[in-house]
């Protein structure tokens, strides 16, 4: 199956993600409110090794496992960005968690996350619906 | 196997957080992104004709796959953890939040927010259905979360993820320093 990779690296992802309490509505409280430094540590450190990884892809140019060419075009500049954004904003703050760590939360055995992962979905729906009417 | 059941540090979780980036890249030509499958699970399960959700979901379904990896890794992390788990939080933190009336600082989030038993109050309502409401449909709006716009997007110098960046601390800065105290 060409997915299971992809499960793979979910795992990957999606423990490191818990052993770093990124998922910790704790720790989001403490990030927001500056009272450590956890979080722009992991945030810093991963854009880091982001930064140096895309330098060298663009740098280099090396081909995919399947021999494509990489893929690095941005996303579309739109003033939803900033609207969604703060919209957003508001609920990492509220739930203490960005769409990965719900997942993660629920497989630690958060399961009330569920119901989060429900209304983030119906939010999504949501937008789907309106997507014409709002300024962008 | 110490690092097992205890935390990590920034310094390791950052670092492999980052190295998603080009393990994804290179592995499948795929960007980091997570609420994307959100929009996935409605063309899959409720198009209900709306345009938006008319493409082809199966053609992203890696996504799905890399969502459901997430949960088994907090599984994974779960069998690891001992049951009395306690992040150890900054002292300002846990005094601030103590004045707003928590008290159980165990796990990964408090219980005395975030429990069954707490859905039908107008607390639990505002941080669990309305949170997840705006999370759903902030990141729809601004076409990426915080692993799309500020991991993957800010690597690769985009503007439109700087600007979401920004746009998700003012939000929860808002949220945290002037709402939070009303709705808790």
């Amino acid at each position: 199956m060409k997915h299971t990779i992809y499960l793979i690296l979910g795992v990957f992802f999606g423990f490191i993600l818990t052993k770093t309490e990124v998922i910790s509505w704790f720790r989001i409280q403490e990030m927001f409110r500056f009272q450590s430094f956890h979080m722009y540590g992991v945030i810093g450190s991963a854009l880091v090794v982001g930064i140096i990884s895309i330098q060298l892809i663009k740098r280099f140019h090396p081909s995919t496992f399947e021999g494509e060419a990489i893929n690095l075009d941005g996303k579309p500049l739109t003033f939803g960005s900033a609207i969604g954004g703060t919209i957003f904003g508001l609920g990492w703050a509220l739930t203490g968690a960005c769409p990965g760590p719900i997942f993660a939360l629920i497989g630690d055995g958060n399961l009330i996350f569920l119901l989060v992962l429900l209304s983030a979905i119906l939010g999504t729906w949501i937008y789907g619906l309106l997507k014409e009417k709002l300024p962008h | 196997m110490d690092f097992l059941n205890t935390p990590w540090p920034w310094y390791i979780g950052g670092p492999l957080i980052g190295l998603m980036v080009p393990l994804l890249l290179l592995i499948g030509n795929k960007q980091l992104g997570i609420s994307s499958s959100l929009r996935h699970v409605c063309a899959a399960c409720i198009p209900a004709r709306i345009p938006f959700f008319q493409y082809d979901w199966k053609k992203y379904s890696w996504n799905l796959f890399f969502v459901a990896g997430i949960a088994m890794g907090g599984f994974l992390t779960y069998l690891t953890t001992p049951a009395d788990y306690e992040i150890s939080l900054s002292s300002e933190t846990k005094t601030d939040l103590m004045s707003l009336g928590i008290s159980d600082f165990s796990g990964m989030v408090p219980s005395e927010i975030f429990s069954w038993s707490n859905t039908s109050s107008f607390q639990g309502l505002i941080f669990m259905i309305f949170g997840g409401f705006l999370i759903g449909f902030g990141t729809r709006y601004a076409n990426g979360c915080t692993s799309g716009h500020t991991i993957m997007g800010l690597s690769n110098f985009s503007l439109s993820s700087l600007i979401a960046t920004i746009g998700f601390f003012v939000g929860g800065l808002i949220m945290t320093h002037f709402l939070l105290p009303f709705v808790i």
